[in-house]
């Protein structure tokens, strides 16, 4: 052997040696150094969950009556991983199953794409879930029909049927409950990656909106999970875990079947009722509440839509439906989410702000026609001269004239556009004495803060909109461009962000900015007629189980007190009562058998409908009853309905009527909702067989 | 009786011990390689064949019969007289460069992962022609670079021409398959046997320069296949193709990793007996010693490696017969960067090619050639004190 081989050799052993080392390290980086990170990564390759979605908890009345139940339906499901390889990405199958199953190719399409997948603005009706579940086009087909459909899986790829639980909502005398209730859907992206303690699975569903959604962690339960180890062709050759699933608890709620659908049907019949007397009426809201606990006995929102309409497939024209604008927005509830002005429901906080300005409540006041202020004439509402009053005559009667120059003089004192460094204010401090702003702290989501134009309110206004009306001309559309609305916008250039005298006076009779919810004014008369205990809004009372145990109690709470004198507490109430017996609702409740309290209101609405007509005056009735020892706050709202007494007032009495068991002018014994006078504190038995109120 | 007895007892007598000459070391370490191969093989396949209602031994069976049958052909390898050895020679490669023409012809060669490397036998038997010619290309090169003029002790210029032809016909034959897990071990041999032989550094500087441009120009003019692009793509960014080539090499990194330091137990590896990782018996066998034997097992497998490779560059450095230490180097460096490319391919550092791993690997042709190529290191042993 030369010298230059015995070298060949060794620079060869050096490198095999080398290549060995290198293989060992590498070895020892992947199995010992980061072990731990392939192993978790093995596993998760291996095994997989499958998930029995557990049976979700009931939704009943406070008597036990379901409201939200569950039943079997036959789901046609379509796998998208499946489709998707489809030469035709699956459209010659989607129309085959349209005609089959008589769906609309359209919505079939619709439903199957995910939400990520569609642009903006077309998303309506997409699937909220994953690509890699299997995506229902309808959860109630006909068993022949399925048939057809899983013995031709070579005409059908991906598409299967299988039985599945769905929510029902069976609608015991007709009652909607839509916007209480909510529904129930698959679980978004965003569901899965949420950061809270839930822990979802991709089969799932969850409540979306409403109870269902408020109270989705009691009524899911827990699911059954099965945990395997799969081969690549995700055979199952080991099963590691396996947990049954917990059902679901059930919520009792404060409500009554009866009266929600008695409150349904009297909200619908003064919409009806309003568009017969020529008003638009395109929405309202009914909330009826125990004035001693603040529990919700009703809830009512126009319009509404069918609950079920989720689960039997939405179709596209549905879902947009749901939030038209010539629809009048049906997904919206109205009684915590719509804010109105209060227009003369509101007077009540006037009626405190006089007295704690001095005025004295028993005097007599003039009611004339109209009252200049500044260079605007402000009148009646039915620029009537009523004579001289007492306020609570003025209260009755409605009159506003009084208000304007009360308010009017306290803007004055106040120091008007060149306000005082420590103005009185008091009307902006009733409204506070009032905690209108407060939340009413309901279990729904999604309430919305009324809203009270004060001081600082148009400050906050003027910052946000200030560079819009100082720059009109250039910012404002052509059609914005009349004299007067030039003018207008020149005024709130200069000052804006100021209460002027206009501000000062609307505020008093409820118009202008400041806006409420149907039902924190609810809220606010519930607490007049109680002496002054403003009480948390609630619907559920309880979770318990199908045994009768009970898991939680959901016990009312004080939210605070109104800051009024008891003695103008009363005052008030008396003025509550005048309206009805002499006053602009006596008309209304001629007759009744039941002593009601309230107060009409009739809303100015400025602004335009979609269609370019002008808008309706908004129709409030606030009220409870009965007038001595008050159990029940009723308040409803027609948008667009005119006026306070015919539309809404008319519509309350017949929410009465129901409640307390009134029927040709006098209480029929056994015929009230509550026939001991109040709801049931007790909690009712669950039965999971569904039957309807009365059926033993 | 007692003549042919006697001339029996005297054969006897004079006939020596069957494993005479034998390397104890080296036939301990295959024999313990060989035996870790087909627990190894049997614990791929059990499972998946059950589960597929299929006999859970097939594999282990046909395993062992191809063990058998490479054992009869390195006993024959290592007792086989040199001179026939050189004899048969000529014919070894010329069959092997036939069989690399048969493949190449529609209809006769099998394709497989994109190579048509494969001669379909009958009763489902297979035989890949690329395996015989590595033996064919090592003793016909070590025959002509040996041969020496009288005063030289390197071979010629000439020798090294007329050797690189031994090897550049059937190269070129397995570069239209293509297969370039093979070429580079063959080149890998090659240039081993040309740095050994003695020659010129000339030659060996050369031919590395050859080898790094010719896979340049073999990529840039699409001689190489676009499944071959696409593997080494996946080498550099496992992210390239996460279904095809960077599926495989990510399941195999997870199979290997989460074995951690002592395995999960033979027979008992869920990566495995899921199957997640392709090919396990052949090309990603090591997978299946990584998660269920752990760092232990298999860094115990790469040690006998090493072992095997250090006691045959031991008989290459104390044999006195160029010829033999030149088969020596040509069958070290054919298992050594074999087993390298295998291995690192499963470890994720060296680029997906299909080739087996050497005496553990399932697979007829492989478990052949490398067996004969045990054999030739036992028979140039055998001869150091002969």
């Amino acid at each position: 052997m030369n010298n230059k081989s015995r070298l060949s050799l060794l620079v060869v052993q050096i490198l095999i040696v080398s290549l060995v080392m290198a293989l060992l390290g590498r070895l020892f980086f992947l199995q010992v150094a980061s072990g731990a990170k392939y192993q978790d990564a093995a596993i998760s390759i291996q095994s997989r969950d499958v998930i029995t979605p557990a049976i979700r908890g009931i939704i009943v009345d406070g008597s036990g009556v379901a409201l939200a139940s569950n039943k079997v339906g036959l789901a046609i499901t379509i796998d998208r991983i499946v489709v998707d390889e489809l030469s035709d990405k699956g459209v010659s199958l989607m129309q085959r199953l349209a005609n089959l199953l008589q769906l609309e190719y359209a919505d079939i399409y619709q439903n199957t794409r995910l939400c990520g997948e569609l642009p903006t603005g077309q998303k309506a009706g997409c699937w909220q879930g994953s690509r890699y579940q299997p995506i229902p086009i309808t959860k109630s087909a006909d068993p022949d029909t399925a048939i057809q459909i899983v013995e031709r899986a070579d005409l059908f790829p991906g598409v299967s049927a299988k039985p599945v639980a769905i929510r029902a909502y069976p609608s015991f005398y007709d009652v909607n409950a839509a916007h209480l209730l909510g529904y129930v859907g698959p679980l978004t992206e965003r569901d899965l990656l949420s950061t809270n303690d839930k822990q979802y699975f991709r089969s799932e569903s969850i409540g979306k909106t409403g109870l269902e959604i408020q109270y989705d962690s009691y009524l899911r339960g827990v699911p059954g999970i099965r945990t395997v180890i799969v081969d690549r062709k995700e055979s199952i050759t080991k099963e590691s875990q396996n947990t049954a699933s917990i059902d679901g608890d059930h919520l009792v709620t404060s409500l009554d079947v009866r009266l929600q659908a008695a409150t349904e049907k009297a909200l619908k019949d003064a919409v009806l009722r309003g568009r017969a007397n020529g008003y638009k009426s395109d929405s309202g809201a009914a909330v009826v509440m125990d004035v001693r606990t603040g529990r919700i006995l009703a809830m009512a929102s126009y319009p509404t839509y069918d609950p079920n309409s989720w689960e039997k497939g939405l179709t596209v024209q549905q879902a947009k439906d749901l939030f038209s604008e010539t629809k009048s927005v049906p997904a919206l509830n109205r009684a915590i989410q719509g804010l109105f002005a209060p227009a003369s429901t509101f007077k009540v906080i006037s009626v405190v702000a006089a007295d704690k300005a001095g005025y004295d409540l028993n005097a007599t006041y003039d009611c004339p026609s109209q009252v200049e202020v500044g260079t605007r004439t402000f009148r009646n509402f039915d620029s009537k001269n009523q004579g001289r009053m007492n306020i609570n005559t003025a209260i009755a009667v409605s009159c506003d004239t009084i208000w304007y120059q009360i308010a009017f003089d306290e803007w004055l004192r106040d120091g008007g556009l060149k306000p005082k460094s420590n103005p009185n204010d008091y009307f902006f401090k009733a409204a506070e004495a009032f905690k209108l702003t407060d939340r009413v702290g309901i279990d729904l989501p999604a309430e919305s803060a009324s809203r009270i134009a004060d001081r600082e309110y148009k400050k906050s206004w003027y910052e946000q909109n200030k560079d819009f009306y100082c720059n009109y001309k250039e910012r404002a559309k052509k059609d914005q461009q009349s004299a007067f609305l030039i003018q207008l916008a020149a005024e709130n250039c200069v000052d804006g962000d100021k209460v002027r005298a206009g501000d000062a006076v609307n505020f008093s009779i409820g118009q202008g900015d400041t806006v409420l919810t149907p039902l924190k004014l609810t809220q606010t008369y519930a607490a007049i007629a109680n002496g002054g205990t403003i009480w948390q809004a609630l619907v559920g009372k309880a979770i318990v189980k199908t045994d009768g145990t009970v898991v939680e109690r959901f016990t009312p709470q004080k939210l605070g007190t109104l800051d009024v004198k008891p003695s103008t507490i009363k005052f008030l109430q008396s003025g509550l009562r005048q309206v009805v017996v002499r006053g602009t609702a006596a008309g209304v409740f001629s007759g009744f058998p039941i002593e009601v309290s309230g107060k009409t209101g009739t809303g100015e609405v400025f602004g335009r409908n979609p269609d370019g007509s002008a808008k309706d005056d908004t129709s409030w009735f606030a009220s409870y009853a009965p007038t001595n020892n008050p159990r029940y706050a009723v308040t409803m709202m027609i948008g667009q309905g005119g006026f306070g007494a015919s539309t809404s007032g008319v519509g309350v009495r017949a929410i009465y009527s129901t409640l307390f068991g009134v029927t040709g002018g006098r209480v029929v014994p056994g015929e009230a909702i509550f026939p001991e006078g109040k709801p049931p504190e007790q909690l009712p038995k669950i039965s999971l067989v569904i039957k309807k109120k009365g059926e033993q | 009786m007692s003549q042919i007895t006697a001339r029996q007892n005297l054969y006897r007598k004079d006939r020596r011990s069957l494993f005479h000459g034998f390397d104890p070391v080296l036939t301990i370490v295959v024999g313990l390689l060989l035996f870790l191969g087909t627990l190894l093989v049997w614990a791929a396949t059990r499972d998946w064949y059950a589960r597929g209602g299929l006999d859970p031994q097939y594999y282990l069976k046909r395993h062992v019969i191809n063990i058998l049958i490479g054992a009869v052909l390195a006993y024959g390898v290592t007792v086989i007289d040199y001179r026939l050895l050189r004899a048969y020679t000529p014919i070894l490669w010329g069959a092997a460069v036939l069989g690399l023409l048969i493949v190449l012809i529609p209809g006769l060669g099998t394709e497989k992962n994109g190579a048509k490397a494969w001669i379909a036998l009958p009763g489902g038997f297979q035989i890949q022609p690329a395996e015989l010619a590595k033996v064919g290309i090592i003793i016909g090169m070590a025959m002509i670079l040996s041969e020496r003029s009288h005063d030289s002790d390197k071979p010629s210029n000439k020798n090294v021409l007329q050797s690189l032809a031994v090897a550049a016909l059937p190269v070129l034959l397995i570069i239209l398959q293509p297969d370039m897990g093979t070429i580079l071990i063959i080149a890998a041999s090659v240039v081993t046997m040309i740095a050994v032989s003695g020659t010129s550094s000339k030659w060996v500087v050369g031919l590395l320069l050859l080898a790094v441009s010719g896979g340049f120009i073999a990529v840039q003019a699409g001689v190489v296949s676009e499944y071959q692009v696409k593997r080494l793509q996946t080498f550099v960014d496992p992210n390239a193709d996460t279904q095809g080539s960077g599926y495989q090499l990510r399941q195999a990194r997870i199979t290997v990793g989460s074995g951690g330091l002592l395995g999960t137990g033979l027979f008992n590896g869920p990566q495995t007996s899921g199957r997640f990782v392709p090919e396990q018996q052949t090309d990603f066998i090591f997978t299946v010693a990584g998660e269920q034997l752990g760092f232990v097992g298999s860094g115990a497998i790469l040690i006998l490696y090493l072992i095997l490779l250090m006691r045959a560059f031991s008989i290459a450095r104390r044999t006195n017969d160029p010829f033999g230490r030149l088969v020596c180097t040509g069958v070290i460096a054919w298992f050594a960067f074999q087993m390298f490319e295998n291995i690192g391919m499963t470890l994720g550092m060296m680029p997906m090619t299909g080739v087996p791993l050497p005496f553990i690997s399932y697979g007829g042709s492989s478990m052949f050639a490398t067996l004969i190529g045990f054999g030739l290191l036992q028979n140039v042993h055998a001869r150091l004190r002969g």
